[in-house]
């Protein structure tokens, strides 16, 4: 089985959120809140358990030329943010049921019908993607349209992005494909094109790539993630330490009290 | 530039609240309000019109100095309130069955090591429920033993819990039945294998709860992976001393010696934590939730070690009373500190500056 990844392409996105429709239409995710947040065309923040796909407007302070704006307009671009479907996965690393699996075709996979909302993927995932939703008590994110891959169909994300800024293949091709654009758009006189998919973290690298303009803080991407597994051997050896101190504490106290008599 | 981003604004609501958001259907006064909204932004950089949130103005840009509208990156912990309260039950639990362990191996007092054996039988009543009740599908729970995962610490922690509870609901089971119809050779053999197995999985189950937390993408809580097993541990030896003392054992000189090492050890962490200077260890230390962990810390270290090392130079009227005030104090302050560092985790992981790696403007 071919192994997939998204590369999400900012240069090429429009905001018009029609990955964010399709993804709840196919995946019959729920609607996430009516409010109004103040945050450019953004009103829905961050992706999360009803929220898969999610548009990220990025508006900044007039600039010149960036993202082909007229000089007195605010600048924007706009990235269509996913669950990064890491390779070294810390939800799937933390889950204790096994309800998330790493899928044939390298995705990550939260299996509804094992999940038991312990919550513990929530605070191990690097991104702040899996969520739990209060109102049914499990975890969700995006399931990289497992059932649509299984039979042969692109994610509906993918599938509906009218401009194909959301792509959709193989992992090495698109790799080799995201350096080719990245050149590209470096030719044209874009010299902040970034090309963003964690691989110099303990993260290992993402199935969902992204090609950025600026700094991917301004993203809400970080510069650094750390899978949470990276800190079990200091946390364990501190564990090993406290269980010698509770035990070496408890024999040496009660044999130096003379076995413990009043 | 914008300044402060405005407050994260509360999205993921309930069903039943966005059900209640009245219809918003523009008119042409709405229309003409925005206009002069729009033209007032324009002119002064902000708004001050009635009904627009003055936080929102200048309006706010994503940069690299303000990230992406200080919308927060992380996911707040999902847990409830039975989380910090099972960590102070198993946490206090686990101590004493290892206590009671040690102290039944090297001929304690049988008063000591009976009480020792039903704290830690009562915490594993109580600490499967508190577990399961903090679940999205309660129904659910025994999912968590259909895998065994070495590299997930709540499956080693669900494991030991397990084992922890199967041995000192044993031990507790034998005392009973020693109490009651004297000792028999069974009985014998349930007893000591229970207490071999509440010392094998209670050492580990004592501590572990600090992997649980400090393996995670919250940075308050993982830049501690270090320390908070140990911290966790001595807080649980803490209040399983406490507990003891408090039924009665306040005479035992082991316990005596136990409460003040690990209220030493608490000092020394508190004074670690205090000592540094970073940015993610805020909220350990300002604000709610660092006024709590400073509070549980005095409870836990610098008081109880003081009235401890009083009660050691005292007649033996003050002695008593010293020493149960030191019980309480321990056992309430180990109870805040599980409270204050899963509260400190909600606060930090909504500070969106220390993922993205980027320095406070303050």
């Amino acid at each position: 089985m071919a192994i997939t990844a998204f590369l999400t392409d900012s240069t090429l996105c429009i905001g018009c959120k029609a990955c964010e429709v399709a993804c709840k239409e196919w995946n019959h995710v729920a609607e996430d809140g009516l409010e109004w947040s103040g945050f450019s065309y953004d009103n829905t923040g961050s992706v999360g358990s009803q929220t898969w796909r999610h548009v990220k407007f990025v508006e900044q302070s007039p600039e010149p030329g960036f993202g082909g704006n007229a000089p007195e307009m605010n600048s924007w671009s706009f990235s269509s943010d996913v669950c990064k479907h890491c390779e070294n996965a810390g939800c799937l690393e933390a889950c204790p049921t096994g309800a998330i699996v790493r899928t044939e075709f390298g995705g990550v996979f939260v299996q509804p019908d094992i999940c038991n909302g312990c919550g513990y993927c929530v605070v191990s995932c690097p991104f702040g993607v899996v969520e739990r939703n209060e109102d049914d008590g499990r975890a969700f994110k995006c399931t990289f349209c497992y059932d649509r891959q299984k039979v042969g169909l692109k994610p509906a994300c993918a599938k509906a992005c009218p401009t194909e800024s959301i792509k959709f293949g193989e992992i090495e091709e698109l790799r080799h494909h995201a350096k080719e654009r990245v050149a590209q758009l470096e030719s044209r006189g874009m010299k902040d094109v970034q090309f963003y998919n964690a691989g110099d973290t303990s993260v290992g690298g993402t199935h969902a790539m992204f090609i950025l303009r600026g700094d991917p803080r301004q993203y809400n991407l970080p510069p650094k993630p750390e899978v949470p597994t990276v800190y079990l051997r200091k946390a364990w050896r501190s564990s090993a330490v406290g269980a010698l101190m509770l035990l070496g504490g408890a024999v040496v106290a009660f044999l130096a009290d003379g076995n413990g008599r009043r | 530039m914008a300044g402060e981003a405005p407050a994260p604004h509360t999205r993921r609501k309930r069903m039943s609240d966005s059900a209640r958001v009245p219809p918003r259907v523009p008119n042409v006064s709405s229309e003409r309000r925005l206009v002069e909204i729009r033209r007032e932004a324009e002119n002064t950089g902000k708004v001050a019109a009635k009904g627009v949130r003055p936080s929102g103005a200048p309006f706010p840009i994503a940069s690299p100095e303000t990230g992406y509208y200080g919308i927060p990156l992380l996911k707040e912990p999902a847990w409830t309130w039975q989380i910090p309260l099972y960590f102070f039950v198993g946490g206090a639990s686990a101590a004493a069955g290892v206590v009671g362990a040690i102290g039944s191996y090297t001929g304690a007092d049988r008063k000591l090591v009976r009480d020792a054996r039903w704290i830690a039988a009562s915490g594993c009543v109580l600490s499967p429920p508190l577990l399961i009740a903090d679940l999205g599908r309660p129904t659910r729970f025994l999912n968590m033993l259909r895998v065994f995962k070495p590299q997930s610490a709540m499956s080693m922690g669900v494991w030991t819990l397990v084992g922890f509870s199967g041995g000192a609901a044993a031990a507790a089971f034998a005392q009973f039945m020693t109490d009651r119809y004297g000792t028999s050779f069974p009985v014998r053999v349930i007893e000591q294998a229970g207490q071999a197995a509440s010392l094998l999985f209670g050492l580990p189950f004592s501590n572990y709860t600090g992997v649980l937390i400090g393996a995670t993408a919250v940075p308050a809580w993982n830049e501690n992976a270090a320390d908070l097993p140990i911290l966790f541990g001595m807080s649980g030896l803490s209040a399983a001393v406490g507990l003891l003392e408090l039924m009665g054992n306040h005479k035992s000189r082991a316990l005596g010696a136990l409460g003040l090492g690990a209220a030493l050890f608490e000092c020394w962490e508190g004074l670690k934590i205090e000592v540094q200077q970073k940015p993610v260890l805020k909220p350990l230390k300002h604000g709610a939730s660092g006024t709590l962990t400073r509070a549980a810390g005095l409870l836990s270290g610098p008081l109880p070690a003081a009235l401890r090392l009083m009660s050691l130079f005292s007649g033996s009227g003050n002695k008593s009373s010293l020493r149960k005030a030191a019980a309480v104090s321990s056992v309430a302050g180990s109870l805040l500190t599980r409270m204050a560092w899963i509260y400190a985790g909600h606060v930090s992981a909504r500070d969106w500056r220390i993922p993205l790696g980027i320095k406070s403007q303050e």
